[in-house]
């Protein structure tokens, strides 16, 4: 068993707050893929599709047969710990920083021998089930899992680097007017959050999920309004510094294209929340959040964004709306460049339509809150960077990866006349 | 020219003062709501240019966003349909000897204070009248409420059937356009429609019938129980846009001092 995290102390104010650091980032091209995999949580690797043998560690030619198309293929993960040993030292700081460390080479059952990190809970040359997650470097890691749960293993301080775990954390949630607040606000708090912050934006008109978040012990609702830069920074002043993990749901959504609408109102309201609402919050709290990722049990740890899945690819009945999610992806990309070096993680949870008002009209399936925020709590204690929500999220994403100019084809078709 | 430098003495010395009948604009004051399907009116916004910084090291400077019917603010005839047909119905081509002119002030304020609806009628504009003189002609009303003390929620009163505060009735405001004729009505909540004004018929009446007989409106105003009922001059220019509805504005008004009043 995993000896249970404690809550942290409340924080010495004559203590220098620790800088970030990180582990080692250097990779090859072909090792990016396993990064990739990471960033969705899969446990994959190189297979050679003339001779079948799977890869380790990454290259650009078959270790068998020297054929050079490999493809990235997921694995079974489970294997068995050939040797172990725990580093005490290291010349990295954020290994010197952690020690002990423990690590060892595992006999994968797919057939390569890998090198990893290894979970303080598994046995001597015990079986072990691998995950691949990404580091602090943003870079994919092999870590092996006793094959069984054991007691509280998720707060195994080796695998807790490489999550986003909410628990002892404090999250903020930045818009309460949104449907699925009280939803995310609930996950959060059930998966161990300490404080749920909940922006509110226009207090002067009422919405109807107010009174579900009151009803919640450990929820402050404070004032915030991502279209206005006065009021993020503001907020930024008084919860910056102990916001770890940014859930930003604010969105704006009208149906319609560019042609159906006829001016560009509704389009600029999205963009000024969706994408400039994300611009305001990520330089007002980027900052914080970065200098505050090595502070202990509660440090900044996650960015996460709500992202509609045909930011991929436009869906043509949300022409505009798609538009400006499209704008936030990149955003969100430029973000990750941004926050790498302090080992911020900005995840992206995609979704299909929702169950709201403004999809009513949308035949089924939509993602509800609960669901939503399902996936929201999954992705921080994988540590994921990319994750779908629903099967119209996964299967759009699965035809984007296929062949994305196909897809855009496949979703802008006029329809047969008479 | 006497007349003009009696006035700035008595600017001067107090004996004219001027009261600021206008809200702060404030990313955060509350704006008229409108089913969300329709368009909406933009909220306050101020975006910093350069504030004596790399942007920009000696001056400081913002753009603003704001609809014309943001914050304390003018409506001209162009405004409704109504009046979208009227001859120099927008804010650039109405004479600017409107924009100054005498003010009258009903108090509905007791009445708005028990009952959130309340209903500004013909028969409560006459019953003023038999206290303080007819309205002349061409001449503001405003109807003080005491409204603008409100503020957050309140203000607006937004509930699930629409926002609830104060407004004329059909006739009250028909009265003040055919008997009174006066120039324009103001008022201290959102619009100068009363909060349930759609239900009326014809709805929203006191933008139907003003802006249909040329007259202005003036909403989201403040102060008015610093204002006298008679006798006080208001100052009220929109700024001079193009083709504009409306605009928001600073509205200030020339008042006798307190002590120098004399009640009829």
């Amino acid at each position: 068993m995993t000896t249970p995290l404690s809550p942290p102390p409340k924080k010495d104010p004559q203590k220098r707050t620790l800088s970030p650091t990180r582990p080692p980032e250097a990779r090859s091209r072909a090792f990016l893929g396993l990064s990739a995999a990471a960033a969705e949580g899969r446990f994959a690797l190189q297979k050679c599709s003339e001779c079948a043998t799977f890869q380790y560690p990454p290259r650009d030619a078959c270790g068998s047969c020297l054929s050079t198309d490999l493809k990235w293929t997921d694995c079974a993960p489970e294997g068995t710990i050939l040797a172990q040993t725990t580093v005490r030292t290291s010349t990295k700081l954020f290994f010197r920083e952690r020690a002990p460390w423990r690590t060892g080479t595992v006999q994968l059952d797919a057939g390569p021998v890998i090198i990893c990190h290894v979970h303080g809970d598994c046995e001597r040359n015990g079986r072990v089930k691998l995950i691949n997650r990404l580091d602090r470097s943003g870079q994919a890691v092999l870590l092996a899992l006793p094959d069984k749960r054991s007691l509280n293993m998720e707060d195994d301080p080796q695998l807790r680097e490489m999550t986003s775990d909410p628990k002892h954390r404090r999250a903020l949630i930045t818009d309460g007017r949104q449907d699925n607040a009280p939803a995310l606000a609930k996950a959060l708090l059930e998966a161990g959050a300490s404080i749920v912050f909940v922006g509110e934006s226009e207090t002067w008109r009422p919405y109807p999920t107010r009174a579900p978040l009151l009803e919640m012990n450990e929820i402050e609702l404070l004032p915030l309004d991502v279209t206005d830069s006065q009021s993020v920074l503001k907020q930024t002043g008084e919860i910056g510094g102990k916001t770890d993990i940014l859930i930003n749901n604010a969105r704006f959504l009208r149906a319609g294209g560019a042609l159906a609408r006829g001016d560009t109102g509704f389009a600029k309201d999205e963009m000024e929340v969706n994408y400039f609402g994300l611009m305001r919050l990520a330089q007002a709290f980027g900052p914080a959040m970065c200098a505050r990722t090595a502070d202990g049990v509660n440090s900044a740890v996650a960015w996460v964004n709500i992202l509609s899945v045909h930011a991929l690819s436009n869906l043509p009945e949300f022409g505009c709306f798609s538009a400006s999610h499209a704008a936030a992806r990149s955003l969100s990309q430029s973000l990750r460049a941004d926050f790498r070096g302090a080992g911020l993680r900005v995840m992206n949870l995609y979704v299909g339509p929702t169950e709201d008002d403004w999809h009513q009209p949308v035949p089924p399936p939509k993602v509800m809150p609960a669901a939503l925020a399902r996936s929201m709590i999954q992705g921080l204690q994988h540590g994921l960077e990319e994750t779908y929500c629903g099967d119209v999220a996964k299967d759009l994403y699965e035809r984007f990866l296929d062949h994305p100019n196909v897809l855009e084809r496949e979703m802008t078709l006029a329809g047969d006349g008479a | 020219m006497s007349l003009l430098n009696d006035l700035a003495t008595q600017l001067a010395s107090g004996e004219v003062q001027v009261v600021d009948l206008t809200h702060t604009l404030d990313p955060d004051f509350p704006v008229i709501i409108l089913p969300p399907e329709f368009g909406q009116c933009a909220r306050f916004r101020m975006e910093e240019i350069s504030a004596y910084d790399h942007r920009g090291p000696a001056w400081k400077w913002h753009n603003l966003t704001l609809s014309e019917h943001t914050g304390t603010h003018f409506d001209a005839p162009a405004h409704w349909i109504s009046g979208r047909d009227l001859p120099n119905n927008s804010v650039d081509e109405i004479d600017p000897s409107q924009f100054v002119g005498p003010v009258v002030v009903i108090d509905c304020s007791k009445g708005a204070a028990q009952d959130e609806d309340y209903e500004l009628t013909p028969e409560f504009i006459t019953a003023w009248e038999g206290e303080h003189g007819r309205i002349p002609e061409d001449a503001w009303v405003l109807m003080r409420t005491d409204w603008s003390k409100k503020s957050g929620a309140e203000y607006l009163n937004m509930r699930e059937d629409g926002a609830h505060s104060p407004g004329p009735t059909p006739e009250g405001i028909l009265f003040l356009i055919n008997a009174r004729k006066i120039r324009g009505f103001g008022t201290e909540t959102v619009g100068t429609d009363a909060g349930q004004g759609s239900h009326y018929s014809p709805p929203y009446p006191a933008h139907f019938y003003l802006h249909g007989a040329g007259k202005f409106g003036l909403q989201c105003l403040a102060n008015l129980d610093q204002l006298p009922p008679t006798g006080a001059i208001l100052m009220a220019a929109p700024l001079k846009i193009k083709n504009g509805t409306g605009s928001p504005l600073r509205v200030m008004a020339l008042v006798p001092a307190p002590e120098t009043r004399t009640t009829r």
